[in-house]
């Protein structure tokens, strides 16, 4: 494992939300180092949080107290605008359900991310194929989501959450919704391109298994805290 | 984003519900419509009003008469205007008046009462001069026969009204001839008059009144009223040649006041006198400087003012009706835009999950506002011009029924293009405003949750 500045470090992260009376603790005071180049995976019940802390270190959603630092930075204290560019610019992300736009093709769903980052479109062609081709779909460029298969669809994803290049890959149940042999083949995908790239990756599961047998340290929720995290016993996969 | 990556998704949402977007752009097509058939209806009736009174050639135009002049007909008298004493409007007069700087023609007003006989039947009538520029003021425009062939041509060129009186068939008459009765009137020698000898007689230079006869062949009809009436002469319905009629020496109105007067008879003078400028806009001046050399003057500017000022009311009306439909459609562009943002919020959550910042959310949705405001504005100018000609067309319809001519009923000038165009486009932003910065505040975290 790297022993260089951790990729992320949350610092008493805590979200609350107020339900009428109620405030219901989502996150409640978890710290956590990501060293860079880790592979993470984030387990618990449903509504055990690691939903929340995911969308948190992604920067689609704000803590209510606490600091999360990436890149240097306390994305906590950033601007709606600086926030954007966050996730813009080092956070790649992948999802259960794909959230591919289903009427544009794979090139223009995968080209959505660098019209958002203003990259040049003389560059966007090949930008765009490049991504297709490290998860190996190159040949489907002009096909539409719905054409494809849950495997490809979520391969697609992965392609878009590359394309600009990010530090931090964050995936939100990314087999949920796949076979097991399917959901195997994306993972083994996931470890390869961290390999390649260098990437950070925190991956929210409900599948221990899997999780054991593909990522390097397991973070466990419980009631919106960090119950335990361990190095992961690495199964026969590794 | 940059803004053509920005128009692209935006086209491309507007395509993906097309029914929906292709409705609500018709309806502020529909709008923009209403707004230029309703305006173009405003300008094509002022520009028809302001060309029917140019052609009376009353605008460009200044009437010159005698200070203190008699002002007939029963009306007020004048006030008297302080300045240079009163002089009279004789041959001088005309040349002096001539001189001045941007006059295109003077041209004295010869109007005398006369019996017509035709068809052994007397028909009494007003008969005037037209000079020969009258030909081009477009008031003949439309007539039936022709202008008269030469300046001195003894010929006639009847109004409509007039030859409806002479024949049950105005167009046979073109082509006839015309007995015209009139007093000429004779000077008499100042040395033989003889107090009280002659009832016919005057003293002190008068003159003695014969009635003389003429044939004139009449060239045209007429149904517009190239001689309106002023002065308190009523409407002339005989037209002649200026130079015709001014060498038969017609006894005038203002004749039996200049015998009062006194004034000598061996100089012509005119009862008034038309000065016609180069353009409406010098008339005020002119009229000012004909009244510094002691005469009265009027023009008609000042209906002219009051003619703009009421159809720039008119216009503001008929815009607001306009603008109703309008107000109508852009209703349509919100509550298209605000499904879209319930049908779209898994999308907006996506977009803002790969990086889009609030502002591109927003940019997104009022740019599509302003690509179905700008689609209706266009479509909506081209219905509204048809729907102008629709009714220009049927107005037309029903006017050659009446036996009247064709009008150019509405107009649409550039200037309401580009008006109706931009309007359309604002309007549609402003409707873009709020669906948008509601699109823009939607939490990522629920919309992506959104199924």
């Amino acid at each position: 494992m790297p022993t260089t500045e951790p990729a992320i470090q949350l610092d008493h992260v805590s979200r609350n939300y107020t339900m009428g009376d109620a405030t219901i603790r989502a996150v409640n005071e978890v710290s956590l180092s990501v060293p860079a180049n880790e592979f993470l995976a984030l387990l618990g019940s449903s509504g055990s949080g690691k939903s929340t802390l995911l969308n948190l270190i992604a920067g689609l959603d704000r803590p209510t107290s606490g600091a999360i630092h990436t890149n240097g930075q306390n994305i906590a204290a950033l601007s709606s605008l600086d926030l954007a560019r966050y996730r813009r610019n080092t956070i790649g992300m992948i999802f259960q359900s794909f959230n591919l736009l289903p009427r544009m093709t794979l090139e223009e769903n995968i080209e959505l991310p660098l019209r958002l980052a203003e990259v040049d479109r003389s560059e966007r062609p090949a930008r765009v194929r490049e991504a297709l081709e490290r998860v190996r779909l190159a040949h489907r460029l002009g096909h539409r989501p719905t054409e494809l298969s849950g495997g490809e669809q979520q391969r697609v994803a992965i392609a878009r959450a590359l394309v600009n290049r990010p530090k931090i890959l964050l995936a939100d149940e990314p087999t949920g919704n796949l076979d097991s042999a399917t959901g195997e083949a994306i993972l083994s995908l996931l470890r390869d391109l961290r390999t390649q790239l260098g990437m950070t990756i925190v991956m929210v599961t409900h599948e221990r298994p899997l999780a054991e047998r593909y990522a390097d340290r397991l973070a466990i929720m419980g009631d919106g805290k960090l119950l335990s995290a361990t190095e992961s016993p690495r199964g026969t996969a590794q | 984003m940059k803004s053509r990556d920005l128009t692209d998704l935006a086209l491309r949402n507007l395509r993906e519900a097309l029914l929906r977007n292709a409705l609500t752009t018709l309806g502020v097509a529909v709008g923009v419509a209403s707004l230029v058939a309703m305006l173009s209806l405003g300008v094509g009736l002022q520009q028809l009003a302001s060309k029917r009174l140019s052609q009376s050639g009353l605008f460009d135009t200044i009437f010159v008469t005698p200070k203190n002049n008699f002002r007939g007909m029963g009306r007020p008298q004048r006030e008297a205007e302080t300045g240079k004493p009163p002089r009279s409007l004789d041959e001088d007069a005309r040349k002096e008046i001539e001189k001045l700087p941007n006059v295109i023609e003077v041209y004295p007003q010869v109007r005398f009462f006369t019996e017509v006989r035709f068809n052994g039947k007397p028909f009494a009538t007003v008969v005037a001069g037209m000079p020969d520029s009258s030909k081009d003021s477009g008031s003949f425009d439309g007539m039936q026969g022709n202008f008269f062939s030469s300046p001195t041509a003894n010929e006639a060129i009847l109004q409509i009204e007039f030859a409806k009186d002479l024949s049950d068939k105005p167009a046979s008459l073109v082509g006839q001839e015309l007995v015209l009765r009139y007093a000429e009137r004779q000077a008499m020698p100042v040395s033989t008059a003889d107090p009280g000898s002659n009832p016919g007689d005057t003293t002190g230079g008068g003159f003695s009144v014969v009635p003389k006869e003429l044939r004139l062949k009449i060239v045209g009809i007429v149904e517009t009223e190239p001689a309106a009436g002023y002065g308190g002469y009523g409407n002339a319905r005989l037209l002649m040649p200026l130079a015709t009629a001014s060498t038969l020496r017609a006894a005038q109105v203002n004749d039996l006041r200049d015998i009062v007067r006194g004034t000598t008879s061996e100089k012509v003078t005119y009862p008034a006198l038309s000065v016609r400028a180069k353009s409406p806009s010098q008339v005020e001046a002119l009229e000012a400087s004909i009244k510094n050399m002691g005469f009265a003057a009027f023009s008609l500017l000042d209906a002219s003012k009051s003619l703009r000022t009421f159809f720039s009311v008119f216009d503001l009306l008929l815009g607001i009706f306009g603008s109703l439909a309008l107000a109508v459609a852009t209703l349509g562009i919100v509550n298209t835009l605000v499904m879209a943002i319930l049908e779209r919020r898994r999308e907006i959550g996506v977009l803002k999950a790969l990086g889009a910042a609030d502002s591109d959310v927003q940019q997104l949705f009022i740019v599509e506002a302003g690509v179905m405001g700008f689609l209706g504005g266009i479509f909506g100018v081209l219905f509204g011009w048809l729907l102008g000609r629709a009714l220009t067309f049927g107005t037309n319809v029903y006017l050659k029924r009446q036996n009247l001519n064709p009008i150019q009923l509405s107009s649409v000038p550039w200037w309401l293009v580009i008006a109706a165009l931009a309007f359309a486009v604002l309007v549609s932003l402003a409707a873009g405003l709020y669906p948008a910065s509601r699109a823009a505040k939607l939490n990522p975290v629920d919309a992506l949750r959104y199924e």
